[in-house]
């Protein structure tokens, strides 16, 4: 079983912080991270060469630090590491960036599986799994919490907003991921000896190497493009209500009656 | 698009080589030569040449004219002939967007035996409905409804097209996008006509909330967004509007579905949609202890509100996923908010900040969820809302 799975590094937006005079996001002091359900993406992948045997390779399109994440992939237990960095590629959109997501996979050749999580923690758009299928022309199977596989054919639980469903799909598809689908395992040390060693397994790749044009990738090959960013701003007066418990409870009653809303009917 | 060198001019010096980032020259007899293969036309080498030796064109981008790409289309998410309440928000928006472009708005509804009800779509705000009935639609499948959609995007060529940012939305889109070769812009919740170029400015957040981003999609049409539920505002239906229902066919043989749906199961304990709740009470972390639960259960009970939570109680076990209010959780904008020992945390305000009124309960004088309420209480919620459960019953 040949299993590309597909991570980004980026930043723990759970620490990222406005700088309240330029309104900027401050970046400096900000870990950056596999991001959360790739790491679960790459454990589906781990497991199920455990299980069967294959090979997993991890990609990444990313600045040259993302290595990195790459590393911290081998470590945990991935064979191979791909990293997709060149300037051509920088400030693409989901369309640009599943092409060139899609070209390496063409290069890279030989898979079964594709594994990603379900979206970046920076972006949320869930758009890339989907768009690198579509490009491929292989199916997809999104938001998926249960994974298996019989005889050449996944079979999948999806979340759905009110439920579940269960679903199979032939080989080659490309998968996206919950957190609840598994529990990452921890990068070994001689993992992480071997990720940085002089016979390290990972290959870096340029837009040539996958065959692409400048103008088809990164911001030249994008069909979207950033107007402007600001920071959201939140115009309510506050009223601080204070006194004792059973004070404080009835000026809310009052407040709300003043409304027209009367609680508790 | 092609660089070229002019013999003549070249002395061997190299510079081209050097500015570029791909070993895409060769000096060779004191002569350069371009290597085609390696180069990937990025125009870094055109002003290194000092000798004028090298000339060379790129692409120039330019926004093709749309001049013949119309309306606002809303793609119509139904399971089972009952449409999903993101459909009414879509249509209000679409709605706006169209009376500012004077175009109209098309609700696309794909589905088996959909029947009389897409007039209610009409009574949303709806000038036409174009309507895929085919067996094979009974279910949603990406592969087959990604055809359908990008088919009816071929024939009528819509301006604009919003599909609601569910579970099923974000599977449908991005496919859809890539095979219309079309931008997609994610879980938007602002979209407005720019007045000037008259195109559509899709603003969404990123960075976890932290910042939002406008994006315009200049070079393909229709300009393509996901939206989230609970943003946008549905328009009171009105019985009298009249509009055009459009059967229309689409050849499912030229459509290759890879995937076959074993089993659905729809949760049994539905519980309460919170986004249609008028009062919704919101624990955090303090909640998360038998007794927390019993305290914001009772007072929900006494207000008659829906339990809605942080992402750190759906962690902890304390309640489902969807009762999470926020980022990764739903988007709320009930009459009432109560956020109980919740410290604000952006993820989390994003989800309720379109809430009509705010009261926040937090112990910490300084959480962040004080700056976007109306009303804000410095206390303990185990001593706060007992004494206003009490107080709500005996008034």
């Amino acid at each position: 079983m040949n299993i590309v799975v597909l991570v980004k590094q980026v930043p723990n937006t759970s620490e990222v912080r406005i700088d309240p005079k330029t309104g900027n996001l401050i970046r400096e002091g900000v870990e950056s991270i596999i991001n959360p359900e790739d790491r679960h993406a790459l454990e589906a992948a781990l497991q199920i060469k455990d299980k069967f045997g294959g090979t997993v390779i991890v990609l990444s399109m990313g600045p040259p630090q993302a290595i990195e994440a790459i590393c911290e992939a081998l470590a945990m237990g991935a064979d191979r590491g791909i990293l997709l960095t060149d300037r051509a590629f920088a400030g693409a959109d989901t369309w640009a960036t599943s092409t060139t997501l899609g070209l390496a996979l063409k290069r890279i050749g030989e898979f079964d599986l594709i594994l990603a999580g379900r979206q970046a923690i920076d972006g949320d758009t869930a758009q890339i799994g989907p768009q690198v299928a579509e490009y491929l022309g292989i199916p997809q199977l999104t938001y998926v919490r249960k994974l298996g596989i019989r005889e050449g054919t996944v079979i999948a639980e999806r979340a759905l907003e009110d439920g579940c469903e269960h679903i199979e799909a032939p080989l080659p598809v490309l998968i996206t991921c919950l957190a609840s689908l598994n529990e990452p395992r921890y990068p070994t040390v001689a993992g992480i000896l071997q990720a940085v060693s002089n016979r390290s397994p990972i290959e870096i790749w340029n837009a040539v190497d996958i065959g692409a044009k400048a103008h088809d990738v990164g911001l030249l090959g994008s069909l979207t493009e950033v107007v402007r960013t600001f920071t959201p701003k939140e115009a309510r007066n506050t009223t601080f209500l204070d006194g004792s418990p059973a004070a404080v409870a009835s000026q809310l009653i009052d407040l709300f009656r003043q409304r027209d809303i009367r609680l508790g009917e | 698009m092609s660089i070229s060198i002019d013999l003549e001019k070249c002395n061997g010096c190299g510079m081209c080589s050097r500015s570029c980032p791909y070993q895409a020259f060769e000096i060779a007899n004191r002569k350069a030569r371009w290597i085609e293969d390696r180069c990937t036309l990025c125009g870094a080498c055109l002003q290194s040449c000092k000798f004028e030796a090298l000339t060379g064109r790129m692409p120039v981008r330019e926004a093709p004219d749309f001049g013949d790409y119309r309306d606002i289309w809303v793609f119509v998410e139904q399971h089972g002939g009952v449409f999903h309440r993101s459909a009414c928000e879509l249509l209000g928006c679409a709605r706006g967007l169209a009376d500012d472009l004077g175009q109209r708005v098309v609700a696309a509804v794909a589905g088996s035996g959909v029947g009389e009800t897409v007039h209610d779509l009409i009574r949303h705000g709806a000038d036409r409905c174009v309507v895929v009935d085919h067996p094979a639609l009974a279910y949603y499948q990406t592969c087959t409804y990604a055809h359908v959609l990008t088919e009816l995007i071929r024939r009528h060529k819509p301006a604009i097209l919003l599909i609601a940012a569910t579970n099923l939305g974000r599977d449908l889109a991005p496919r859809v996008a890539r095979k219309a070769r079309v931008g997609l812009t994610a879980d938007c919740t602002r979209l407005a006509i720019d007045p000037e170029e008259k195109i559509l400015m899709q603003t969404r957040p990123a960075f976890g909330g932290n910042i939002m981003a406008t994006i315009a999609s200049r070079y393909a049409r229709p300009q393509t967004a996901t939206v989230r539920p609970g943003i946008m505002k549905a328009l009171e239906p009105d019985p009298t509007r009249v509009g055009e229902i459009h059967p229309e066919l689409i050849d499912m043989a030229e459509c290759r579905e890879f995937t076959n749906v074993l089993e659905c199961v729809i949760s049994e304990e539905k519980g309460a949609d919170l986004t249609a709740a008028k009062i919704i009470v919101a624990g955090g972390r303090p909640v998360c202890s038998e007794r927390g639960m019993a305290v914001l259960n009772e007072f929900a009970e006494a207000v008659g509100g829906q339990v809605a939570c942080t992402r750190v109680v759906v962690e902890e076990g304390f309640l489902p996923q969807r009762q999470q209010v926020g980022q990764t959780g739903q988007t709320v904008r009930p009459e009432i908010y109560f956020a109980c020992g919740i410290s604000g945390a952006i993820q989390h305000r994003a989800g309720m900040e379109g809430s009509r009124y705010i009261v926040a309960i937090n112990k910490d004088p300084d959480a962040p969820i004080f700056e976007v309420a109306d009303y804000a209480v410095v206390g303990d919620l185990f001593e706060i809302l007992p004494a206003l459960s009490r107080a709500v019953k005996q008034q």
